[in-house]
């Protein structure tokens, strides 16, 4: 569903709303996600301080980052891991090619990691005949389909069984018909471990990375991370810079928060933390800026380097529910995807601020605390004084700041209105009135309560 | 300037003024910690057996895995039913393991979780390759939350180390929780 | 106690019962209320669009009818919230930080400052209570289903005072309605779609009347029931509360 030409969130949240019944399965499935949350939020009493404690501990890294990083690098030198450093996504899209192509290798895996999503490292390599198998399930499913994910956790939640199973037919071979979960991910297990026996070099993501020691943890239910690192000779760990924590005893903050946050589960199946290579394996991380650091040096934006990708705020937003995360045109769709996406080109995302009632929830299931549904409203008024407000919207603004700042012409304003309403409804009741689509039109009162003040009251005073 | 220097110096400019790192808290030891591990484990998928010793663990896992496949084990004492190499330099050797027995000195409670590290795996795949795997616990190496966890790894030095909190899985299939995504399919725990 | 009525523009111009309503609840407590005739909006519309630096005018006009009463009450948790958070105004910034500290919205008014206990009110219908988001998010009406905390409502607390008044359950507390000011043009389908579910819980537990402390809310909703040609109504709080019946 990758559209080049550019449609904004509205126009294909409009589209995704064609099908009630669809939008309804999508919604309910990922309500159900954050029910999961709720419940294993619920079972830590101390979760709303474990919240503030992870919040501190990440504002701390956003403060010395610049200590964390070179300490994270020395120690992971000293462990024997090759470090790089890439200013931006094409900058690490180039040092994978060259560590693979020193390798004489043309064919790898990759764990999850919304970074090379965000690089788009997979399209950059395939230009270079270079094979990637993304394995988490997930992954699989969507690379099948030529999609990206739709969710940073759950990258095929828009997809049904029915399609997946002719997805797996097509490409898979399994029988025609067969959407039965536990029969599809056993056909994929099979098709994806002769993928790790094969694969001289395998890509994962960083959720966390220790500046003390130089180690950093990658989070699978699957497996896949490790079935991919464990059997390669080359391990290529792709980390955006903002993921570094202190110290290692700070895992359990994040390690308790993450998972219960994502999926409602106390922990993911595998918490793997790498230190060293294997004996003989090449280890190597690549940090990457990507325009973080812009985003570091604004001060009302900088929070949303926070954010350890736990989704929970894609879970609870009653917009992406309803909208899916293709709508969003961006790697990291959802709120947190919001107030990312504008600090990368502010063109491009103008409309995800908008996209979002200012409800709240969002900020309120962050496990790092960031405020998310501020930093909407922060970047609204950025991208407006940047330029990016249509000329319609400008000029209706401008309107009606003139026309509220005079409370004489606010009352005429009104009673216009409602004359209008009343007496010429077919002026406003029609298809170029967006709110008479699904609704109707307020019901017109006699008069203004201004109206009934001073004919009622202001007598008697 | 190479993209570390910029890069470097980019953070430096933009960070902003130091703020401290807030304690951690100091956790208290809840009760029954034994029948809170072993209620998570039956909750994310994994078999618990309560033993007394090895004999008994032995028998167990005779009646539960066909012995005729291939079982490797780190402890000597599972000699007679698996192959207990200290180290295997060719992890694509080990890709018709049926099952792994694992030992672990860490277990947490709150999460069902095991701890193992490199030098407590003949080869870091192992865990992972295997069809299915089997983790000995012992009950005073039991702690309740994560943070008692990393006290008790404090500064242990190791090349790997993984939390395995029972067996693979995924839900990516329309939410369907299925058991053995690419990992062992099962997870039998002996609680010692 | 002198209390300056804020009455939100829209309030002002289709919903002015709710208006009436709030101005006389207030007086039956036997609060002074004063109506300062030249005020107009708070500014959110422009604000939540990106246009704050248009409100200057509806700031300072604020500021001029409101600074001197003690306290500021408006029937609308989203105006309020806004007044709380953005008002500033150059060179009079004590009289703005001065109106941010005494501005509520009425339901927060009534538990808080006149600690209201009893009211005779009488309203026997099924009533469904929309947890208006900015009122409950913003100014901390009622708990919130994602955070782990004690669960209260300010709001609820009220309603339980009207006699008759059987308050139903919903399946999902403190979801959204999908107004959010001018989102309910611009995202119109999100906004519409989100209004349709809203309704339907309501709907599907029972209500036949459904109340918010938020007019904006009950606006969106209410299109979506006439349009439905539903027989439920909507009704803002302090019409119930206030003792009007359906």
């Amino acid at each position: 569903m990758t559209n080049t030409a550019y449609q904004s969130h509205a126009e294909r949240a409009t589209i995704f709303n064609e099908d009630e019944a669809r939008v309804n399965w999508h919604d309910e499935t990922l309500w159900w996600v954050r029910q999961k949350r709720d419940r294993a939020a619920h079972l830590i009493p101390e979760w709303e301080s474990l919240r503030e404690l992870a919040s501190g501990i990440k504002d701390n890294v956003l403060s010395n980052l610049h200590d964390y990083l070179v300490s994270f690098e020395e120690q992971a030198i000293q462990n024997g891991v090759q470090v790089h450093w890439a200013a931006d996504a094409a900058e690490h899209n180039a040092i994978v090619l060259s560590i693979v192509k020193r390798h004489g290798v043309n064919r790898m895996v990759k764990s999850k990691s919304m970074l090379t999503e965000e690089c788009h490292l997979n399209a950059f390599l395939s230009e270079q005949g270079i094979e990637v198998i993304d394995t988490d399930l997930g992954e699989r499913i969507v690379q099948l389909a030529e999609e990206p994910p739709s969710h940073i956790v759950l990258p095929c939640i828009h997809k049904k069984k029915e399609e997946i199973g002719d997805l797996f037919h097509e490409h898979l071979g399994t029988p025609a018909g067969n959407a039965d979960p536990q029969f599809l991910t056993a056909a994929a297990r099979l098709h994806l471990r002769e993928k790790f026996l094969t694969r001289r070099v395998a890509i994962t993501g960083v959720n966390f990375a220790v500046a003390e020691t130089g180690e950093f943890v990658v989070c699978t239910n699957e497996g896949n991370a490790d079935m991919g690192a464990h059997l390669a000779d080359v391990h290529i760990a792709c980390m955006g810079m903002e993921k570094i924590i202190p110290q290692r005893r700070h895992l359990g903050v994040f390690l308790r928060l993450l998972t219960r946050s994502a999926t409602g589960q106390p922990i993911t199946t595998y918490s793997s933390h790498f230190r060293k290579p294997r004996p003989g394996q090449e280890l190597h991380i690549i940090l990457v800026d990507n325009g973080r650091s812009r985003q570091l040096g604004r001060p009302d934006f900088r929070n949303s380097l926070k954010c350890i990708r736990c989704a929970a705020c894609f879970n609870t937003c009653p917009v992406y529910r309803r909208s899916g995360g293709h709508s969003y045109h961006t790697a990291i769709a959802g709120p947190i995807g919001s107030i990312l996406a504008p600090n990368l080109d502010m063109k491009e995302y103008a409309d995800l601020p908008f996209a979002s009632t200012l409800c709240g929830s969002c900020s309120n299931v962050c496990p790092v605390k960031i405020d998310i549904h501020d930093q909407l409203y922060k970047w609204r008024q950025v991208l407006v004084q940047e330029g990016h407000a249509p000329l319609v919207k400008k000029v209706a603004m401008a309107g009606m700041a003139f026309t509220l700042s005079l409370p004489s012409l606010y009352k005429i304003a009104g009673k216009a209105a409602r004359w209008t309403l009343s007496h010429a409804p077919f002026a406003v009741n029609n298809k170029l009135n967006p709110w008479y689509k699904n609704r109707e039109m307020p019901q017109v009162p006699a008069s203004s309560f201004g109206e009934w003040y001073a004919k009622n009251r202001t007598k008697n005073k | 300037m190479s993209s570390r220097a910029a890069i470097l110096s980019a953070v430096k400019a933009a960070q902003p003024s130091l703020k401290p790192l807030p304690a951690l808290p100091v956790s208290n030891v809840s009760n029954d910690l034994t029948g809170l591990f072993s209620e998570t484990l039956l909750g994310i998928g994994a078999q618990v057996h309560f033993v007394t010793d090895y004999d008994e663990l032995i028998r167990i896992i005779g009646s539960s895995y066909d012995l005729g496949k291939r079982i490797i084990a780190l402890n000597k004492v599972f000699a007679p039913i698996a192959e207990v190499e200290a180290v295997y330099t060719a992890p694509l050797t080990l890709a018709d393991v049926e099952l792994v027995i694992l030992e672990t000195n860490l277990a947490v409670a709150e999460n069902g979780a095991v701890w193992i590290t490199d030098d407590q795996l003949p080869a870091r795949v192992l865990p992972f390759i295997a069809q299915h795997s089997a983790v000995i616990v012992r009950k005073e190496d039991i702690v309740a939350n994560m943070h008692q966890a990393y006290e008790v790894i404090g500064d242990q030095v190791y090349g790997f180390g993984t939390f395995i909190a029972g067996p693979s899985k995924t839900a990516d299939i329309e939410q369907s929780l299925v058991l053995g995504a690419h990992g062992p399919c099962s997870m039998l725990v002996f609680i010692l | 106690m002198r209390v300056g009525l804020f009455i939100p523009c829209y309030i002002d111009q289709f919903y002015p019962g709710v208006g009436i309503a709030t101005l006389q609840l207030l007086e039956k407590q036997g609060v002074d209320v004063v109506y300062p005739s030249r005020q107009t909006c708070c500014g959110q519309p422009m604000a939540n669009s990106g246009f704050a630096h248009k409100t200057g005018g509806c700031d300072e006009l604020f500021v001029r009818n409101f600074h001197e009463f003690d306290y500021i009450v408006g029937p609308s948790g989203s105006c309020v919230l806004h007044i709380k958070e953005h008002l500033h105004v150059a060179g009079q910034e004590d009289k703005a930080a001065d109106i941010r500290n005494k501005v509520y919205e009425l339901t927060e008014f009534l538990t808080d400052v006149l600690k209201v206990e009893t009211l005779s009110a009488h309203f026997p219908h099924k009533v469904g209570l929309h947890q208006s988001c900015h009122g409950q998010r913003g100014l901390k009406l009622a708990g919130m289903t994602e955070l782990m905390s004690p669960p209260f409502s300010k709001p609820e607390q009220l309603l339980k005072m009207v006699s008759g008044l059987e308050l139903i359950s919903l399946n999902r507390k403190d979801e959204c309605c999908g107004f959010g000011g001018t989102f309910c043009v611009t995202e119109e389908a999100v906004s519409a779609k989100m209004g349709k579910d809203r309704v339907q819980d309501h709907l599907l537990n029972g209500a036949t009347v459904i109340t918010a402390a938020d007019m904006s809310c009950l606006m969106h909703m209410e299109g979506i029931l006439r349009r439905q040609q539903s027989t439920v109504q909507v009704k803002h709080i302090a019409e119930i509360l206030n003792g009007e019946t359906a």
